[in-house]
C-alpha cells in the first residue's frame, strides 16, 4: 500500500512495477554467480583455519602440504606485501590495509577461531583440503575475551598488542577499546534532575549474521602481464579492487574485477577475504586461475557478522508527554580488530526523538570474535532496541499513549540529531500518523488460544542513508532501444530501478532498456551497494546522463532541423520545434549525419542522502507454558521518499523485518566457554524460515527526498531497525515482563514468565 | 575429503560382508543425510560408503497379522503417505513427518534415524512407545533387539563391527491404544528438538481406565530415555488431571539434560513436564478414537 502524502509530479514510469530485467536469468538458474566461474585450467584453493580464539603463532611449517602430489601452492601471511598502517575508503566506508590484510590471513596472532593462517591451491577441492591438514602450526594459545564487559576489565589480554586506543582524544596503549567518542548537546544532568520520570536500562545483545545464502568466493588470474583477473560474490567491484590493491599492493588500474550475481549481503559482502588470497596462490601456481569458495561454518566464524554488545539507556520524561534528556552509553564488540559500526549506531540512536538535552558516547571494543562488518543499517538496530524499550516504560510509567508519545516527540525538519546534524525534510511524522490511522492500529489483538497469551509492540528506527559516488553510461542504439551501464552490485533489483528513472527522462518504455552491470576497467568508479545508496545516488547518476543525451540529441537535431538547440522542446519522449517533431527512439536510427551514435556519462558524488524512518507495529503470541513466540500479524510503515518501484520497496521491507524478528526472537552467535561460536550452521543458527513469518504489511509513506529530482530516498536498511524492539514489546505486554537481553528466546521467556 | 569407494550390494549377506571387511572405515548409505554431513565435516574418515538402498528387504513395508515391518532404508514419506501406517501408528508419523524438511523426509528414514542415534532424533522415542524391536544381521548372524535398548550413546549404537539394520519391527496395536510424540523447536520447522517426548496408553473397555503406558524422552539424555516410572505411575488409573501430573512431573525427574546452545537443563527438564502432559492427553484421546 502505498499512501502520498504531497503532490507529486504525474511519472509515467516511476511507481510502477515491471518485470524486472534480470527476472528470467535468476528464476530460470541462467545468472551466473561467482562459485559458477569456470575458466580454462582453473585448480582449487583452500585455506586453514585457527582453531583457537586467541593464541600467538609460533611456527608455520607447510613442507608436507608442498611436497604433497597435486599441489601447486602455499601462501601464508609472508607472501603478503609489508603495507602501511592506511586507511582505504571502499566508497561508503574507511578500511585499515595493514589490519584487513592480518585480518584476512594472520601473521603473528590470531584473534578469533577461524582466522586464516594459510592457504593452499591444487589440483582439485579435495586435495586442496586434504594438504591443509597437513600444514604444521604451533600455538601459544592465550587467554580468550568473548564479551565487552571481560575486554575492558583490568589486565585483560590484550588482543591487539599494536593498538592506540582513542579515549576521547586521549592515546591510550595496550587496551581493547580502540575508540571512545561522545556526541553531546544540552545539559541532561540538569534535565535528568528536573523530569518527572527517569528510567535507565542496560541491553545486552549478541553478534548476529547477516544470513545471506551464497558464501564468499573468488577466482582469481594472475597474468603473466602482471594483472590480475578476479570474480568475487561482492557487493561492490570497486572495493574489491581498492582494498586487493591495498593488501598485495598492485595498482589498482592493474586489477579487474568482473561482476558476477550476489546471491545476498546485506553488508557483509563488502569486505575482501578471499580474493588476495586466490591471487596470489595464481601467482605463486604459475598463473593458473584459482577458485575458494567458503563453507557455511567459515562464513560464520570468519565474515563479517553484525557486533553485539551493550547499550545503557537512560531518559527522562515530564508528565506532559515530552522527554527531557537521553544519554547513552553504545558498547560494541568490534570484534578481532576496530571498526565496529558504533560510529553509525551513535548517529542513529536518538534520530527519531526530538531532544533538547542529548549525550551519546560510543565504545568500539575488541573481543576474540570475527572482525565485525556492515549489516543492513548497521547498528541501529541495537539501538533502536534499547531506546524503544525505554521510551515503552517511561509511557507505560507515566500513563502516556505510547504512540502519541511518539508523535509529540518526534523529529522534525530542523530537528538536531544526537551528532548534531539538522534534519531536513524528513517523513516521521507522517509514518506515525499512517500507524494511527492503520487497519492494524485500530483493530483488537484478538483472543489468545488457551494457554497463550498476546501481545503488541509498538516501536520506531533510523537510517541516514547514503550517498557517495556513482556512475552510469547510457547509448541510444540504432534501433530505439537503450543500453545503461551502471558500476553498482544489483542486489535488491536496481538495475530496473536506476533503468527506469533514465526511462521517465527520456520517455522510453524501461522494457526498451538493457541494462548491465560492466567490470570495473569497463565503467566509471561506483562505490559500493550499501548504505540504501544505489536507487538514490546511482539512480541520480542515470538521471544525469539521461538528461545530458537529451541535450546531446536537441545539438544533434538543432543540425537537422536547423533549429537552435534551446528552441527545441523535449517532452513525454518527443522532441518538437515549430511544425517538427520526433520521438526519441525514431530519431535514434536517424543519427548518422549528425555525427554518429548518441551517447553519455553521468558520475556523481554526493555528501548526503534522505533520511529513512519506519515505525512498526507486531501482535506475538506467546505460549505460556514452553515460551514459544509466534508472530501473528506484523505492519511495517516507512517513508520511502518516492516509491520507484514499488514491489521491491515493499520487498525490502519484508525481507527487513524478517531478519528483524530472527534477531529479535532467536539468532545469536552461541559462544562456549572455550570461546568458539557452537552454532555454526544453519540447522542451529535459527533463522526463521517462511514458516515462521505471518505476511508482512508494508506501508508506504511518500514523503519526496528534496535532495533527489524524483525525491528517491534509500529504503533498504531502516527496515532492520524497529522490529527487534516491536517484538519485544509485544512479549512484553503478553507475559508481563520486559526483556532486556537479545534474542528473546522462549527460555528466557519462560524463566522470566516464571519468575 | 579422500577418495573412497561407493559400494551397492543388492543382498543383505554382500552388504554384512563389505562391512565386516571395512568396519569403521565403511558406514551403510541409507537416505544419508547424516552420513553426508558427517563425512563432509571430517567427523567419519570413511574409505567406503555402502549403499543398502538396493537390497529388496531393507527397502519394503510389509503389513502381516502380527504387525507391520519397515524396511531400515524406507524414506519418512513412504511412511507417512502410507494410508495404514497414518491410522494405526499415529505416533510413529507423528515423528517422521518432521524430521527436517519435505526433501530431507524424501531421503531419511527411521533406520537411519535410529542407527544415527542422535539424542534428539524424532524418529526413536516414537518407536520405542510403540514397541518396536530391530532386527539385525551381522557376520554372526541374526539378532532382535528391543529399539528400548538400541542406543547406547550419542552416535553410539549396539551394533557390532559388520552388523546391519535390517527392519524395524512394529507390534500391531491393541484394541483402544494411542501414541503420540512432539518436540519442542523455537521455529516451526526445520529444527532440532530442545526436548522432546512420546507417550503410548492403552485403555480398558470403557476407555476410562489406563491399562499399559510407556513414555520415551528425547533430547534431554545422551540417549532416547525410557521413562519408565512415570509411565508406570499410570497404570491401572482412572484417566484424570492428576495422574496425568504426576506422570509428567515424574518424567520431567527421568531427564538428564545438559545445558548447551539449543537450551539450558531447567528449560529442557520444564519442556519435559510440559510436553508430557500434552502427549499423554494427545495419545489418551487417540486411544479413545
Amino acid at each position: 500500500m502505498v499512501a502520498t502524502h504531497e503532490n507529486k509530479n504525474k511519472y509515467k514510469v516511476i511507481g510502477k512495477s515491471p518485470i524486472r530485467h534480470d527476472g528470467v536469468d535468476k528464476v530460470t538458474g541462467r545468472a551466473t554467480y561467482g562459485a559458477d566461474i569456470k575458466v580454462p585450467g582453473l585448480i582449487w584453493g583452500d585455506v586453514l583455519r585457527s582453531p583457537h580464539p586467541h593464541a600467538r603463532i609460533l611456527s608455520i611449517d607447510t613442507s608436507k602440504a608442498e611436497s604433497m602430489d597435486g599441489v601447486f601452492a602455499v601462501v601464508t601471511n609472508k607472501d603478503f606485501p609489508n603495507v602501511e598502517e592506511k586507511e582505504v575508503s571502499t566508497g561508503e566506508d574507511v578500511v585499515n590495509l595493514k589490519r584487513d590484510q592480518a585480518n584476512i590471513m594472520a601473521y603473528d596472532k590470531v584473534h578469533y577461531k577461524g582466522h586464516v593462517i594459510a592457504g593452499v591451491a591444487a589440483i582439485d577441492r579435495n586435495t586442496a583440503q586434504e594438504a591443509i591438514k597437513k600444514i604444521e602450526v604451533k600455538y601459544e594459545v592465550l587467554k580468550h575475551i568473548s564479551d565487552v564487559d571481560s575486554a575492558m576489565a583490568k589486565n585483560a589480554p590484550i588482543i591487539l598488542e599494536s593498538l592506540i586506543g582513542d579515549h576521547l582524544g586521549e592515546n591510550v596503549p595496550n587496551t581493547n577499546v580502540a575508540k571512545i567518542f561522545r556526541h553531546e548537546f544540552g545539559d541532561v544532568e540538569q534535565a535528568f534532575k528536573d523530569s518527572d520520570c527517569v528510567i535507565e536500562r542496560t541491553f545486552t545483545m549478541s553478534m548476529i549474521h547477516q544470513g545471506y545464502i551464497e558464501p564468499h568466493n573468488a577466482t582469481a588470474v594472475w597474468g603473466q602481464d602482471g594483472k590480475i583477473n578476479l570474480w568475487a560474490s561482492t557487493q561492490g567491484s570497486f572495493g574489491v579492487r581498492a582494498q586487493t590493491s591495498g593488501m598485495l599492493g598492485i595498482p589498482e588500474s592493474k586489477i579487474k574485477v568482473n561482476y558476477v550475481e550476489i546471491g545476498g549481503g546485506f553488508g557483509g559482502k563488502t569486505k575482501v577475504y578471499l580474493e588476495p588470497i586466490a591471487a596470489l596462490l595464481s601467482k605463486k601456481s604459475g598463473g593458473r586461475p584459482v577458485k575458494l569458495v567458503m563453507d557455511r561454518s567459515s562464513v560464520f566464524e570468519a565474515t563479517g557478522p553484525a557486533p553485539g554488545g551493550k547499550v545503557r539507556m537512560k531518559i527522562g520524561a515530564n508528565k506532559d508527554g515530552k522527554i527531557t534528556a537521553a544519554e547513552t552509553d553504545i558498547m560494541f564488540e568490534s570484534g578481532g580488530y576496530p571498526g565496529s559500526a558504533v560510529a553509525a549506531g551513535s548517529i542513529c540512536v536518538f534520530a527519531c526523538y526530538n531532544l533538547t538535552n542529548s549525550k551519546i558516547t560510543g565504545y568500539d571494543i575488541l573481543v576474540n570474535k570475527p572482525k565485525s562488518a556492515a549489516y543492513r543499517a548497521p547498528g541501529s538496530p541495537q539501538v533502536s532496541f534499547a531506546i524503544e524499550s525505554v521510551i515503552d516504560e517511561i509511557c507505560e510509567e507515566l500513563s502516556l499513549d505510547k504512540l502519541q508519545f511518539r508523535i509529540d516527540n518526534a523529529s522534525k525538519e530542523g530537528t538536531r540529531r544526537g551528532d548534531g546534524v539538522k534534519f531536513i525534510r524528513i517523513g516521521l511524522e507522517e509514518c506515525l500518523e499512517a500507524v494511527k490511522s492503520s487497519d492494524h492500529w485500530n483493530s483488537p489483538l484478538g483472543e489468545a488460544p488457551k494457554g497463550k497469551a498476546r501481545g503488541r509492540g509498538l516501536a520506531t528506527g533510523y537510517w541516514m542513508n547514503g550517498g557517495g559516488k556513482s556512475t552510469c553510461d547510457l547509448m541510444l542504439n540504432d534501433d530505439g532501444k537503450v543500453t545503461l551501464n551502471e558500476g553498482s552490485a544489483d542486489i535488491g533489483g536496481t538495475r530496473t530501478s536506476i533503468s527506469m528513472q533514465a526511462a521517465e527522462v527520456l520517455g522510453i518504455p524501461v522494457e526498451d532498456f538493457h541494462p548491465s552491470v560492466p567490470d570495473t576497467d569497463s565503467i566509471g568508479f561506483t562505490g559500493v551497494t550499501g548504505g540504501s545508496r544505489t536507487t538514490y545516488a546511482t539512480g541520480l547518476a542515470a538521471y544525469n546522463a539521461a538528461q545530458k543525451l537529451v541535450e546531446e540529441l536537441k545539438n544533434r537535431l538543432s543540425t537537422i532541423w536547423e533549429a537552435d538547440s534551446d528552441q527545441i522542446n523535449f517532452s513525454n519522449g518527443t522532441f518538437s520545434f515549430e511544425n517538427e517533431s520526433i520521438h526519441i527512439q525514431d530519431l535514434a536510427g536517424k543519427l548518422d549525419p549528425t555525427g554518429g551514435p548518441a551517447t553519455s556519462t553521468a558520475s556523481v558524488n554526493l555528501d548526503s542522502a534522505g533520511n529513512a524512518f519506519g515505525a512498526h507495529i507486531c501482535d506475538l503470541e506467546v505460549d505460556l507454558e514452553t515460551g514459544k513466540t509466534d508472530v501473528i500479524r506484523y505492519t511495517a510503515v516507512q517513508d520511502v521518499g518516492t516509491a520507484v518501484y514499488p514491489q521491491y520497496c515493499e520487498g525490502q521491507i519484508q525481507g527487513g523485518v524478517v531478519q528483524g524478528l530472527g534477531w529479535a526472537l532467536n539468532e545469536e552467535y552461541f559462544i562456549t566457554e572455550d570461546g568458539v561460536m557452537a552454532n555454526k550452521s544453519y540447522l542451529d543458527y535459527r533463522m526463521p524460515t517462511s514458516l515462521d513469518m505471518p505476511m508482512i504489511d508494508a506501508i508506504m509513506v511518500e514523503v519526496p527526498n528534496p535532495l533527489h529530482p524524483f525525491g528517491v530516498r534509500g529504503v533498504g536498511e531502516v527496515t532492520l531497525a524497529p522490529p527487534l524492539a516491536a517484538a519485544a514489546l509485544a512479549i512484553k505486554e503478553a507475559t508481563g515482563k520486559r526483556h532486556f537481553d537479545l534474542p528473546v528466546k522462549p527460555g528466557r521467556i519462560i524463566d522470566l514468565y516464571k519468575s | 575429503m579422500h577418495p573412497f569407494a561407493y559400494l551397492a550390494p543388492t543382498t543383505v549377506k554382500e552388504a554384512v560382508d563389505v562391512l565386516t571387511e571395512y568396519g569403521d572405515k565403511a558406514r551403510p548409505l541409507a537416505g544419508g543425510t547424516d552420513l553426508l554431513v558427517k563425512a563432509r565435516a571430517n567427523v567419519w574418515d570413511l574409505d567406503a560408503v555402502v549403499d543398502v538402498k538396493n537390497i529388496p528387504e531393507l527397502n519394503t513395508i510389509n503389513f502381516n497379522s502380527d504387525g507391520l515391518t519397515i524396511g531400515a532404508s524406507v524414506a519418512c514419506c513412504h511412511i507417512y503417505e502410507n494410508e495404514k501406517i497414518c491410522n494405526e501408528y499415529e505416533g510413529i508419523v507423528d515423528g517422521a513427518s518432521i524430521i527436517g524438511g519435505i526433501q530431507i523426509q524424501s531421503r531419511a528414514g527411521l533406520g537411519g534415524n535410529l542407527c544415527n542415534a542422535a539424542p534428539s532424533a524424532d524418529g526413536i522415542c516414537p518407536l520405542i512407545v510403540n514397541h518396536a524391536v530391530a532386527t539385525i544381521e551381522g557376520p554372526n548372524g541374526t539378532r532382535e533387539v528391543s529399539v528400548d535398548d538400541f542406543c547406547t550413546g550419542p552416535s553410539r549404537t549396539i551394533l557390532e563391527n559388520g552388523e546391519l539394520l535390517v527392519n524395524i519391527f512394529l507390534p500391531k496395536p491393541k484394541e483402544n491404544f494411542g501414541s503420540a510424540y512432539t518436540r519442542f523447536i523455537p521455529r516451526n520447522e526445520m529444527d532440532i528438538a530442545v526436548a522432546a517426548v512420546a507417550a503410548s496408553v492403552r485403555l480398558s473397555s470403557d476407555k476410562n481406565t489406563i491399562e499399559e503406558a510407556k513414555i520415551a524422552l528425547a533430547s534431554v539424555g545422551p540417549t532416547p530415555i525410557v521413562a519408565k516410572e512415570a509411565a508406570d505411575s499410570l497404570i491401572g488409573k482412572t484417566v484424570s488431571d492428576e495422574a496425568i501430573d504426576k506422570a509428567s512431573s515424574l518424567a520431567k525427574d527421568a531427564a538428564t539434560p545438559i545445558t548447551d546452545m539449543r537450551g539450558t537443563v531447567e528449560q529442557r527438564k520444564h519442556l519435559v513436564e510440559v510436553l508430557t502432559r500434552r502427549m499423554i492427553t494427545k495419545a489418551i484421546e487417540r486411544a479413545r478414537g
